[in-house]
């Protein structure tokens, strides 16, 4: 059996890929996949270590996050839409400002 | 078992060129479809996990439900001349110090804990029939947040449709 710090690692190195895209895209569509990376190895931390644990709390918890998962992609991608319907461009430097 | 080791080191790969393909590719489809092979990598891992109830919830969701939604959306709105332009915003400078003090800060804690890190001897109490133990779970404990979760995304269908749309 590979060793929970295995899975430790490979769920730090996802992480660690999301935050980079998170900071270094300039599209919002890929910052907001970049976020989706970030939720996913925080799951894969929180199953494993229920699995080590031999406790279900973890992947009750990973169930929640889920949901609210789809709940922001939902959100966030209505109001996406809404922002290229009145600025006509995704790229996060342009968009800075509340007002038009 | 070596079959069992090997498993994991496929999908570790599956999931990390997926995710690094995913914040590198200039075309936002090309990103969507590497972010599906992340997915079914990190729910090949839950299956590996012998979490079987939250591999099929990951495929239904994540892949059929989360990125069929990003598709939409990319394919509304224009990207053409967002493929063309710089992919890179102007404050990387910024960017790159805060992913290395994040990849020191997470290396530092893994290395200090790395004696601690070693699955408990298998009892096989927790994994016998995990989809019925997590709805017992679910509809008993966790009886309150699971009702707050469906008013969430009763809130979240209302919102999106109200954004979304152009008059209300």
């Amino acid at each position: 059996m590979v060793p929970l710090s295995y899975y430790l690692i490979l769920a730090a190195i996802l992480f660690v890929i999301g935050v980079a895209g998170f900071l270094f895209k300039r599209n919002i569509v890929t910052i907001f996949m970049s976020v989706e990376l970030m939720l996913n190895a925080v799951n894969l931390t929180f199953v494993s270590l229920s699995y080590s644990l031999r406790q279900l709390d973890g992947q009750i918890f990973v169930f929640f996050v889920m949901v609210v998962a789809a709940a922001e992609a939902t959100i966030g991608l209505a109001i996406i839409i809404t922002v290229f319907r009145n600025r006509e461009s995704l790229n996060v430097d342009r968009i800075d400002l509340m007002k038009l | 078992m070596v079959l069992h080791d090997f498993f994991f080191y496929i999908l570790a790969a599956i999931i990390l060129g997926g995710g690094i393909l995913t914040i590198t590719r200039r075309n936002a489809v090309h990103s969507a479809i590497f972010l599906v092979m992340t997915l079914i990598g990190v729910a090949g891992l839950f299956l590996h996990l012998q979490a079987e109830f939250l591999a099929a919830v990951q495929v239904f969701l994540y892949v059929g439900g989360i990125t069929v939604l990003f598709l939409f959306v990319i394919m509304l709105v224009n990207l053409d001349e967002a493929a063309k332009q710089r992919q890179f915003n102007r404050q990387w400078g910024l960017a790159l110090g805060c992913v290395l003090l994040l990849v020191a800060e997470v290396g530092y804690f893994l290395y200090q804990g790395r004696d601690s890190f070693s699955f408990a001897e298998s009892s096989g109490v927790l994994l016998q029939n995990n989809t019925q133990a997590i709805a017992m779970s679910l509809y008993g404990d966790y009886l309150l947040p699971f009702e707050i979760a469906s008013l969430l995304l009763l809130v979240a269908i209302i919102g999106a449709v109200v954004m979304a749309k152009k008059q209300i």
